[in-house]
Formats: C-alpha cells, structure tokens, sequence
C-alpha cells in the first residue's frame, strides 16, 4: 500500500516538475504532427495529400500540429517557437503558414509568415478560427474542423500572387551547394586535376583520389557529409568516365562536350538524391508573429 | 620604410579581424535591425489605436476617461522621435519605454471596459480591430524578444575579451536592453479582494 502511495507521489512530482518544463518542440516529421492521436491515419493522409498539392502547385508550405498542452507557456509563445525551429515556408518569400492546436487547453492558433500576412492577416485568420475550425471543435469534430479550416487557408494562399514554386522542388537545403558543384568552372577544375590525377596515378587510383579530394574539399565548403560524399561520388565517376574522351583527343573539342555530357550525368543523379529525401522539412520560412489566436 | 608600413598595415588588418571588429560591426547591424522591427511594430500598433477609438465611441460614448487616456497616451508616443540611434541613448530609451507603456496599459482598461458592451463586442468592425491588436500585441512580443537576444550577443561581445579592447578603441558602447515593465507591479503580491468592488 506505502509502496503504490510512494509511486503515486513519485509520479505527481514527476508531472510538477513537467509542468515547470517548456513543451519541447516536436521533430517536423511530415506536414501534419499529431501528438494526441486525435487524427486518424486516413485524415493525416488525406490532409498530407492536400498540403503537399499546396506545395506543388504555389511553392507554400502549411503545416498543423496537435499537441496535448502548451502549458506553461502561452499558445502564441510556444507556436512562434515552433514555426523559428520548423522554418516552413521558402526562404525569403516566407510563405509558411502553422496551424497549432493544443487540445487540452482548448486554444489553437493560426501562424503565418512574413509573406503571407497581407493575404493570411490577422482579420483572415481570427475568421477563419471563429466562423469555421472552432464550431467544428465545438461538436468534437476535430478532422472535420482542422481540414475545413486548412481547405480554407488554402484558398486564400491560392489567391495571393506568390513567386512560382521551382520546377525542381527541393526540400533540403543542400540542393543549391550542389548547384555549385554543376558551376562550369569547378567542372572544368575537377576535368583538369583529375586528368593530372589520372595519368600520375593510373587510372583507378586516380579517380579514387579525386574523388577523395573533392570529397573533403566539399566537406569543408558545405559541413555535410552526406553531400560531399555525393560531391566525391560525382568526381570520381566522371573522372572515370572522361577517361577515354581526353586519350582519344588530348586537346580537341571533344574534351568539353565529354565534360558536358559528364555534367548531364551528374544532373540527373543530383536531381534523384533530392527525390530519395521524401520527408518533410522547412524550406527557411521566417515568422515575425503575426496571425491570430482562437479558443472553443 | 614603405614596405615596413605595408607590413603594418597588414597587420593591423589582420588583428582587426581576429581581436572581433567584423563580428561587432555583425552583431551592431543585428541590433540596429531588430530594433527597426520593434520601431515598426509599435507604429502599428499606434496606427490601430483611432480606428479602434472611434469603433469604441460608436457605442461607449460614456467611457470618457478610458478613451482620452488612450488619445493621450497615443498623443504621447506619437511625440516622441522614434530613431534607430535611440538603443545608444538610454535616457531616451527609457522614456520611449516608459511611453509605450503607458499606452499598453490604457489600451487594457480600454478592453477591460469594452467587456461591459456586448452589443460593442459582437460589432464586426471592432471585432477585426481586436484582431488586428492582438495580432501587432504579438508581434511586438515577438520583435521585442528577438531584439532582447541580438542585443544580448552584442552586449557579450563587446564585453568579453579580447573584442571588448576592440571595442575600447572604436567606442563602442553595450546598449540598452528592454526591462519588465511592470516590475514594482509583479514584486508584491497580488493582493485578492473578495468585497464587490464599489461601483464607479
């Protein structure tokens, strides 16, 4: 009996202590984090789907969270929080938009983006929350109220006039260090040093050590590893590969539509390693707090 | 001799560098923006407040203490010379903060007062309005906050060594951070009064 009494007490303080604790931003792992369980896997999917249409079609990114509490901090503290670690939205149009709920308290919040508060403003999104999520939460329907209320600000995200999204979309930030690799001139150094490579050492070793080389030169320049062996694996291959093309005619044209072709290669496998990153991640969106806040 | 003070100047280039002038002259231009975007949101804010005056008048004609104390404080932070240069001034820091203070508080008596009027608070027009303050509210929150963190880095940076001789020499000088405002108010305790208060 003392024992289960002392356990209870073990667990009160635990949970005084948690509630002296902030609540820790969640990791972004998809458009839509649910930490209540209070979607089913068919609305997250559902949503998922039409969030990531958004994305596609207007280059914008919205994301909804449902945690239990925010507790102690204010919602409007703990979603400015959220949306500076997340980072939705494309760097420098920071067209993001967050939608918070923290179903417990019965607060929810609508945060949007320096680029999109002329569209989404503070008048919008207090609508928005009041006339159609919070009637919904009212009768406890929280799918029901959460995908009106996205289908919603979406609509007014499609129409405001919003630079094109890239052809390409990227999600990670690596995509324009990798550009840089694709830079005439840093072929053209890689097409030369690893011929030198190449005819000192043989031709393996050879376009192993430059391969190695650009490796750790791009390690430095970008602080990824995952890029630089990218960057290495690129080098190494079209070292390889440019072999035959300078053997053949040491000086001539040829030379360049090899490294040309060479560059088309290493397009398309960047264009895949992009594709492979299938999560979700922020595209550098910035928030300055602007939205509006709601409870039901 | 002239290839002596190449030399020097050389070096004297290169300990700018290293003894942190780049990172104060970083950290100075974090601040100078930060601050900007606090300036900005308080002139939102100071903006809002007629509009908002006027809906309240349509329908609280009676509240004349509330709404001229919020002309008066609107008045008061409209005088004051908002500048950038203001964070190297603390004298004026302190009154541009004693001022936007002053109009956050007669903005809360003005909403505590709103409560009494619910034919006011089902108005649309000042229902937008009232999300319109909470939202530049928050943003000022926000901005203040952030401008709360680059003037702390600043401030560590020019007073830690070796920058802070760096600093020494150039002048520059830590800035002045935001202060609660209320800070008499939140060190005695509430007291909690169970008495009907008197009718006013």
């Amino acid at each position: 009996m003392s024992a289960a009494r002392a356990s209870i007490l073990a667990l009160l303080l635990c949970w005084a202590f948690a509630a002296f604790a902030d609540v820790a931003v969640p990791p972004l792992t998809g458009r839509v984090v649910d930490q209540t369980g209070t979607l089913s896997a068919g609305d997250i999917a559902a949503l998922t789907q039409t969030l990531k249409g958004l994305e596609l079609r207007k280059g914008s990114q919205v994301a909804v969270l449902i945690v239990p509490t925010t507790e102690p901090e204010t919602i409007e503290q703990y979603s400015i929080r959220v949306a500076e670690a997340w980072k939705i939205g494309r760097k420098k149009i920071d067209d993001g938009a967050l939608l918070v709920v923290a179903k417990n308290d019965r607060k929810l919040r609508i945060e949007v983006g320096y680029g999109l508060e002329g569209a989404l403003n503070d008048v919008t999104a207090r609508r928005i929350i009041d006339e159609i999520i919070t009637p919904k939460f009212r009768s406890g329907d929280f799918a029901g109220g959460i995908s009106a209320g996205v289908d919603r600000i979406i609509g007014v995200i499609d129409g405001e006039p919003l630079p094109a999204p890239e052809p390409q979309q990227s999600f990670g930030g690596g995509q324009e260090h990798l550009d840089l690799l694709f830079n005439p001139l840093v072929l053209f150094g890689i097409f030369v040093g690893g011929a030198f490579l190449r005819t000192l050492l043989g031709r393996l070793i050879g376009s192993v050590a430059t391969g190695g080389l650009v490796g750790v030169v791009a390690w430095f320049i970008f602080g990824s590893l995952i890029l630089s062996g990218i960057a290495g694996v690129i080098a190494l291959v079209f070292t390889m590969l440019s072999d035959g093309i300078t053997a053949g005619t040491p000086r001539g044209r040829g030379g360049w539509s090899g490294g040309s072709s060479g560059a088309s290669w290493g397009g398309s496998s960047g264009g895949s390693s992009s594709s492979d990153g299938g999560g979700f991640s922020g595209g550098g969106g910035s928030f300055g707090g602007g939205g509006a806040s709601g409870s039901w | 001799m002239r290839r002596l003070w190449t030399v020097l100047a050389a070096l004297a280039t290169l300990s700018l560098t290293n003894c942190g002038y780049n990172t104060i002259q970083t950290n100075d231009e974090q601040v100078k923006s930060s601050w900007s975007e606090v300036l900005n949101q308080y002139q939102r804010r100071a903006d809002l407040v007629p509009n908002l005056v006027n809906s309240v008048k349509g329908f609280a004609q009676q509240e004349k203490d509330v709404l001229l104390g919020v002309t008066n404080a609107r008045a008061k932070v409209g005088s004051i010379q908002a500048t950038p240069e203001l964070v190297n001034d603390p004298g004026a820091f302190a009154k541009f903060q004693a001022a936007q203070g002053e109009l956050t508080s007669a903005l809360s008596k003005l909403l505590v007062v709103t409560e009494n009027y619910p034919q006011l608070k089902s108005d649309a027009l000042f229902r937008d309005l009232m999300a319109q303050l909470e939202g530049t509210e928050n943003r000022i929150t926000v901005a203040r906050n952030r401008y709360i963190k680059t003037v702390q880095d600043y401030n560590v940076t020019i007073r830690s060594f070796p920058t802070n001789l760096t600093a020494m020499v150039f002048g520059y000088k830590p800035k002045a951070n935001f202060a609660v405002e209320n800070e008499k108010e939140i060190s005695t305790a509430p007291k909690v009064d169970f008495n009907p208060a008197p009718a006013k």
